[in-house]
């Protein structure tokens, strides 16, 4: 009877006693530079060591420009904590994928690329969208920063088991619609806090049928329905996408790890806390017209009249919409954009560039729009760069940038300006989240590169 | 972490709902490694203008509000990233105990771990609340966690829920990595029987 996440979750108890949370195991904990320092700080003060830091990974994504990687940065506090990452995890010895050089790039690209995630592992990381790994069919989630300096001192965390939701998409994914699609379409029908602590388990024929890439997708945006994570139970996809990885295990260890994998999807009759269902007939590509990544719609739809809400989401869409500079029954595939953005640890991956490129492929950028890619990781650039992808974009007029976080939320130079408007793949969609006063429409690659050419929101199919 | 008292503090009205962690500390002050000071950049972009000067306007800048310890908010409060950043500021500018219908899930347990204490209480509750507090400047609310009420002017009183192991720790102000430690040779033991090559035996170096 148990869930995946059962299973994980038994697997991990190394202490339970009634009345405190459990004593869970963290397997493989991740670490980058904007929310480590302060914990780091803390064991030094303590005189206390990193328990294992075997198992603990380092990266550099947030703040680091993605045009060049000279050093000092311009910006002399973003130098300050790049350098304190640098110090911190050699002096504790923490493997650490330095800026620029092989392995680095966004940590929840890069991590599952080193094979470093695996099926029925727990895996943290002081960051929200660490569930994009639940897609192996890990045990995902994020952590603040005091919890960061627990698992680097303990390697293990206190934690209730959250409830977990079934969420079954049911039908096959229609064509021209990918997982960012998928993922958004969800969302708006749970509500940015409508899975509030839930573990999700996502189910059905669509989910099945996505690559690792497009799972990790949807994983990713779990939080922005409130979930602590997203899981895909594993399954031949996930075990031939892992083989042969840096740090995946080999020869007899590989044999004994996909048996055991084989063991952790939940049983047939396995009982879920709640379990919601949508069903994709009528899906079309989607794309938010507002300030949270719950207020979303088809790209042929309109922008929403805040009368047809309830109460308090009435006033969020009235206010949403007068942020978002959009009154109430524009026409979504009409409304101009100044910017395209192509990355971040939704979509960032070759697959995402792939498709993205599929559209560009012997087109120009509107007049007027600047657009970048900024792939996911060294290696997903090398990747596209082999492929000649970097090309397509650049002779389409696209900027071709160096791995990061970039704007998906502009702690580095790449910022949106106050009042311009972005067509962008990243996950959230919050006022100020691009750039102070910038507005946001999320979507997917494919009708990011679309907007880009168009010059406006556009409906990637018009391009097929 | 200090230990949590009983305590009457002035309660500041935030009628805003999905309040997320960006906008409670902006992103372009966590590239700072130190976590003393967050206080002052705490909604910085509602409580200061693009020439950096107070907005008058902002209810955290009415001057009776400058004292607040109490923050009543709407739904979702905290949602977004996880920054710990939030929680900091939060409780360095002088909060101790937050009041909302819902707290995204990360915020929440962060502001356990640091001792700021988020309650929930039902919508109309809060409505209530959010009534009186406009109704009559510098309303104060006195917070019993220990016995998990809330009182103030005009007979209110309420009961709060709270998990039992969250209320021990900010009452006697636990350690949790102490408490954890404790512990150790379960952890070493757990260990050693689950250096299975997906487990914790999957170390660095295969490459
Ligand atoms: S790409 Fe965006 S969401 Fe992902 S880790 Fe970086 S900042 Fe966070």
């Amino acid at each position: 009877m148990p869930t995946l996440l059962d299973k994980i979750w038994d697997n991990h108890l190394v202490r339970r006693e009634s009345g405190r949370p459990d004593l869970i195991y963290i397997d493989r904990h991740l670490v980058h530079e904007v929310t480590s320092p302060q914990a780091f700080a803390a064991l030094r003060r303590d005189g206390r060591k990193v328990r294992r830091p075997d198992l603990t990974y380092a990266v550099c994504d947030h703040v680091t420009p993605t045009n060049s990687t000279a050093r000092p940065l311009a910006d002399e506090i973003a130098e300050n904590q790049l350098a304190s990452l640098e110090a911190n995890t050699a002096e504790f010895g923490v493997p650490y994928f330095g800026w620029g050089k092989a392995g680095n790039g966004v940590i929840h690209v890069t991590m599952p690329e080193q094979g470093l995630v695996l099926p029925g592992t727990t895996v943290v990381a002081g960051d929200s969208h660490t569930a994009t790994h639940g897609a192996l069919g890990a045990l995902a989630f994020g952590i603040g920063t005091s919890e960061v300096e627990h698992v680097l001192a303990t390697q293990t965390l206190p934690q209730d088991k959250p409830p977990c939701l079934a969420m079954r998409a049911e039908g096959a994914l229609p064509a021209g619609c990918g997982a960012k699609d998928l993922i958004l379409y969800i969302i708006g029908h749970l509500g940015a806090a409508g899975a509030t602590g839930f573990a999700i388990e996502y189910q059905g024929e669509a989910v099945r049928g996505l690559s690792m890439e497009g799972r990790m997708t949807m994983c990713n945006m779990s939080i922005e329905a409130g979930a602590r994570s997203g899981m895909v139970a594993p399954d031949e996809t996930t075990f031939a996408w892992l083989e042969g990885r840096p740090h995946a295990p080999r020869g007899q260890d590989w044999d004994k790890a996909v048996a055991y994998w084989r063991t952790l999807p939940s049983d047939p009759d396995a009982k879920f806390k709640r379990t919601e269902t949508v069903d994709l007939a009528g899906l079309e590509p989607m794309v938010t017209w507002g300030t949270n990544p719950g207020q979303v719609a088809g790209i042929s739809q309109t922008a929403p009249d805040p009368a047809g809400f309830q109460g308090e989401a009435a006033k969020a869409a009235a206010e949403a919409l007068a942020y978002q500079g959009l009154k109430p029954g524009d026409k979504l595939n009409q409304v101009p954009i100044d910017y395209a953005f192509i990355g971040s640890c939704t979509n960032g991956r070759l697959e995402d560039l792939r498709a993205a490129a599929a559209v560009v492929k012997g087109k120009k950028v509107a007049d007027g729009v600047t657009a970048l890619v900024v792939p996911g990781s060294e290696r997903v650039k090398a990747e596209a760069e082999a492929e000649g992808l970097d090309k397509v974009f650049s002779e389409a007029g696209f900027q071709w940038r160096l791995p990061g976080c970039s704007m998906c939320l502009a702690m580095n130079p790449d910022v949106l300006p106050a009042g311009k408007r972005c067509a962008s793949t990243s996950n959230r969609n919050f006022k100020d989240r691009q750039g102070h006063g910038g507005r946001t429409h999320l979507v997917g690659p494919a009708m990011a590169a679309a907007s880009a050419i168009n010059g406006r929101l556009s409906d990637p199919r018009e391009f097929m | 972490m200090h230990k949590f008292n009983k305590f009457t503090g002035v309660v500041v009205p935030l009628d805003m709902a999905h309040v997320d962690t960006d906008q409670l500390v902006p992103k372009q002050f966590l590239k700072r490694t130190e976590r003393e000071g967050f206080g002052e950049v705490l909604m910085y972009h509602h409580r200061f203008d693009e020439a950096g000067n107070e907005v008058d306007e902002f209810v955290m800048n009415r001057p009776h509000y400058k004292e607040a310890n109490i923050l009543l908010a709407r739904e979702n409060f905290g949602s977004g990233s996880s920054r710990e950043h939030a929680p900091w500021a939060l409780q360095d500018y002088g909060f101790r105990v937050l009041l909302a219908p819902s707290f995204a899930d990360i915020f929440k347990n962060n502001c356990y771990k640091i001792g700021l204490l988020p309650i929930e209480l039902e919508t109309p509750l809060v409505d209530d609340l959010f009534k009186r507090v406009e109704a009559n400047l510098g309303y104060r609310l006195t917070v019993d966690l220990k016995e998990q009420t809330l009182s103030g002017p005009g007979e209110f009183a309420c009961f709060f829920a709270v998990d039992p192991f969250r209320k021990q720790c900010l009452l006697e102000g636990l350690d949790d990595i102490g408490l954890t430690l404790t512990h150790e040779q379960e952890i070493a033991e757990y260990e050693k029987e689950h250096a299975a090559p997906w487990q914790a035996a999957v170390s660095g170096g295969q490459q």
